[in-house]
Formats: C-alpha cells, sequence, structure tokens
C-alpha cells in the first residue's frame, strides 16, 4: 500500500468532494448495517459505499423474499424484511450511504487517515475502514464474446444511463427478466427497431411487461428471436452487426448498432485485491480480538473475512462488527477513554438513541 | 459412499468423496474447488455452475422452473449446463461427472 501514499492525494486532490467520517463502511449488507450501529453507540459517525443502489447486500439483491431462520429472536424474516429492519435500528445515528460506486482506491495518508476514492469520484477520509463487503461488489454478468471488451460503454451496454444513446438506433436487447422487458418497452417508442433475444420462450418478469411485450411483437414494432449471443461485429467500438445463435443452433445475424445485456449480476472482489492486505483465497485474514487485517485500521467484517473457525453467518458479521467498532474507537479518539455500557440502563446511550 | 468426478477450470480432474443428500455444490465446495455458490445453495445466483457429462445428463432429475429461470441470468448455456446446487447426490449418481463453467 505504501506504493500509493503520494499518487492517492494527487488522486484526492482532483475529486468532486471529500466527505469526513470516524469509519468508512465498504459494504451496506446486513453486517455493515449493523458495524453502524455499534459504532453509533460509541458516538462514531459512518459512511457507507455500496454499488448496489440501495441497502441489503445479497439479502436484498439475491434473497430478499426468501425466509431466514438463524437471526436471534425472528423465528423467521425475510432478506428485505432484516435490511429494513436494520435501516430502522440504525436511523438514530444519521449514517451517510453512498450508493451505486465502489471504492476504487484506498491508501493511507500523510496525516495518518485513510482516503478512500471512490468510482464516482468521492473521497472519504476516514481514520478507520470497515470492510463489509460480503462476497464482493455485484456487477453485471458480462458474455464471454470475442472483442467484446472494445464495444463495451460505446455501443455495448449493460444499463441505460442515456437514453439518447438508444434514439434511431437499431438496437438489440439481451435477457428475459424485468430489466430486459422494461428497457425493451421503455426503447420501443424511441429506436429505429428493436429486437429481443433471449434463451426460450418463457419469461421471469411482471405479467404486464410481458404481455406488453408479446403485443408489440404481434403489431411487429419488436422483433423476438430464441437465441444466445454469438459474436460482435463493428468498428473502434461502434456495433454493427450482432449474431445469435438460435435454439435451432442456427447462425443469425442481426443489423444492430447499440446492444443491451441483461444477464443478471456477478460478484467480483474488485478493487479490494489491490490494497495490499493478506488474503487467503479471495478472504481477508483478520484477528479474533478486533478482526482487524493485516493493515492497522483496516477492518474486515462479515463474509469477507476469514480467521480459524470463521462461520459465514449473518449473526457471526454482528459480533465481529461490535468488536471492531470498539477497536476503531481507539484509533478515531484517542485521548478519550472507552466505558462499556448496556443500551437497558445507559442514559448516554439512551440520548444517542434518540429514546431519551 | 462414492465419488464424483469434477473437472476444473484448468482442465484437472478430481475425483471427490460424495455424501448422501448433500448438495453437489455442496461436495465441490468442501473439497476446497474454485466454485463461487455465492447464494449458498438457494436457487439465486448461478454461479454453482457445471456441465454435465452426457452420459449423465439424463440421470439427473430435470431442472425444476426455479432452476431453468437461473440459468436464464447466464450468457450462455448448453444442453450439459445445470446448476450443481440443485442436484442432490444419492448413490445412483455414483461416478457422475462434471465440469466447472467458468466463473
Amino acid at each position: 500500500m505504501s506504493g500509493d501514499i503520494v499518487s492517492i492525494e494527487d488522486y484526492t486532490a482532483q475529486a468532486k468532494c471529500t466527505k469526513t467520517c470516524d469509519i468508512a463502511i465498504i459494504g451496506a449488507g446486513p453486517v455493515g448495517l449493523f458495524a453502524v450501529f455499534q459504532a453509533g453507540l460509541l458516538g462514531l459517525k459512518c459512511i457507507l459505499v455500496d454499488a448496489l443502489e440501495r441497502p441489503g447486500g445479497q439479502c436484498a439483491e439475491l434473497y430478499p423474499e426468501k425466509p431466514i431462520y438463524d437471526i436471534p429472536a425472528y423465528p423467521v424474516i425475510s432478506g428485505q424484511e432484516l435490511t429494513d429492519r436494520l435501516m430502522e435500528q440504525i436511523k438514530p445515528f444519521g449514517p451517510e450511504f453512498l450508493y451505486s460506486q465502489q471504492v476504487a482506491r484506498l491508501a493511507k495518508s500523510s496525516d495518518g487517515t485513510f482516503k478512500l476514492v471512490t468510482t464516482q469520484g468521492i473521497t472519504i477520509s476516514a481514520p478507520a475502514v470497515f470492510i463489509a463487503a460480503g462476497a464482493g461488489s455485484f456487477v453485471p454478468r458480462k458474455p464471454k464474446v470475442e472483442g467484446l471488451a472494445a464495444f463495451e460503454e460505446k455501443s455495448f451496454f449493460y444499463a441505460v444511463r442515456n437514453r439518447n444513446n438508444f434514439v434511431d438506433r437499431d438496437v438489440v436487447v439481451f435477457g428475459g427478466g424485468d430489466s430486459a422487458l422494461d428497457w425493451t418497452l421503455d426503447l420501443l417508442p424511441h429506436a429505429k427497431s428493436l429486437t429481443l433475444v433471449h434463451r426460450r420462450d418463457k419469461f421471469r418478469a411482471s405479467p404486464a411487461s410481458i404481455e406488453a411485450m408479446r403485443k408489440a411483437v404481434e403489431d411487429k414494432r419488436l422483433r423476438l428471436v430464441f437465441g444466445q449471443l454469438h459474436g460482435l461485429a463493428g468498428t473502434q467500438g461502434e456495433l454493427n452487426k450482432i449474431t445469435v445463435k438460435t435454439s435451432d443452433g442456427e447462425i443469425e445475424e442481426i443489423n444492430a448498432d447499440r446492444a443491451l445485456a441483461f444477464f443478471g449480476l456477478n460478484i467480483e472482489l474488485g478493487p479490494i485485491a489491490q490494497w495490499g492486505l493478506n488474503l487467503n483465497s479471495k478472504l481477508i485474514e483478520v484477528d479474533t480480538e478486533r478482526f482487524e487485517t493485516s493493515t492497522p485500521g483496516i477492518f474486515a467484517i462479515g463474509d469477507i473475512n476469514w480467521y480459524p473457525g470463521k462461520l459465514k453467518l449473518i449473526l457471526s458479521g454482528f459480533h465481529e462488527g461490535a468488536l471492531a467498532a470498539q477497536a476503531a474507537f481507539k484509533i478515531a479518539r484517542p485521548d478519550e477513554k472507552l466505558v462499556f455500557r448496556y443500551t437497558t440502563s445507559s442514559s448516554d446511550l439512551h440520548e444517542k438513541l434518540g429514546v431519551a | 459412499m462414492g465419488f464424483i468426478h469434477v473437472t476444473d477450470r484448468q482442465g484437472t480432474i478430481h475425483d471427490l468423496e460424495a455424501v448422501e443428500g448433500w448438495r453437489v455444490m455442496e461436495i465441490i465446495r468442501e473439497h476446497g474447488l474454485a466454485i463461487e455458490a455465492i447464494c449458498g445453495g438457494a436457487c439465486e445466483c448461478a454461479t454453482c455452475h457445471v456441465y454435465v457429462a452426457p452420459e449423465w445428463q439424463e440421470k439427473l432429475f430435470p431442472p425444476r422452473e426455479d432452476e431453468e429461470d437461473m440459468l436464464d441470468e447466464l450468457p450462455e448455456i448448453n444442453q450439459a449446463s445445470r446448476l450443481s446446487c440443485q442436484i442432490i447426490w444419492q448413490e445412483n449418481l455414483n461416478g457422475l461427472h462434471l465440469t466447472l463453467a467458468d466463473g
């Protein structure tokens, strides 16, 4: 990490804005959220960064509706409900959330604090960092076709950031879920032509979207092709042709200059691997007293960490966050004495919780 | 007791001792092979994608609709594609051969 020390300050000098807090938390899943609570009881302020556009991590993204049976005191709770309850629990501490971005760079600056720079150009300055990144960041799943990289973000996209990009274009949309159908229907009046490509004649989307899509196919406003992406052709990042392997095994050519792919999400460890922390097959090694990494001041809690006996349970992550918060206090408030108190009886904690 | 044979992404074949009633994904993971299986077997992430050897495809219980839905999220699949969290190992699968798909 020392190699970054000079450049991080150059980098942050160009950042859009700098935010300061006591603990920068990477990941707004259940463990990152509960760490806000434990830190809050100690009077520490947190900023959370998450690649998704909402809190909850895997709980909200992968299994919002699935029941979880091993959260203490909840015989059953869904991933979304757990997220909602945690958000309610941490509300008194006013955490700040930076969504739809990753921490691209992390380094210790010369004043001893950590500087984190997000992919949206925001700098966070904090004396302690909690990595609560689960299995990593959710990123769009990419197809494996030759030459894809040259077209990405020029004519081949995984999201619509600017609708004008698709106006009067020959657009191909890949996928059979809600995102694919919603954007197909949204772009239909604007595109020159639109083709929806999906593996089979079965869609996992709202019935209304499926019906509207079928109607558009019937009216010949939309072409529906059953198959999988096979190849891309074009020059200098601009697509002009897409080939699809149809379900009959034929290769079909589609004239297209814009493509949108909705193949769900993958998880990548991402930039974390570059921060010089001791890793044990994609997991960050920590001690079991403070859950601190090989870099003092950087902690790892929840599914992302590893120590002998580690169990990837949400409740383990809650415990890890509580202990890491104690250690972070000593870093963030070196001159203050920490007294251990219970929420049941401490008027000081009641004040922090807003229940005094 | 029985075995499954798993070809990893480098092409090495591993003979893994199987446990009755375990998901094939769990057998692969517990032996330390590189399989993401992020959602832990909830059929919600499609990161335990495997290719089943042709002679074994017919012997497996066909995919349920929720497995098909998750397979839809993978850009490239073929006849052999299955999610290994949805295959429960029983003795009739002794010798099952599969290949880990790219992560």
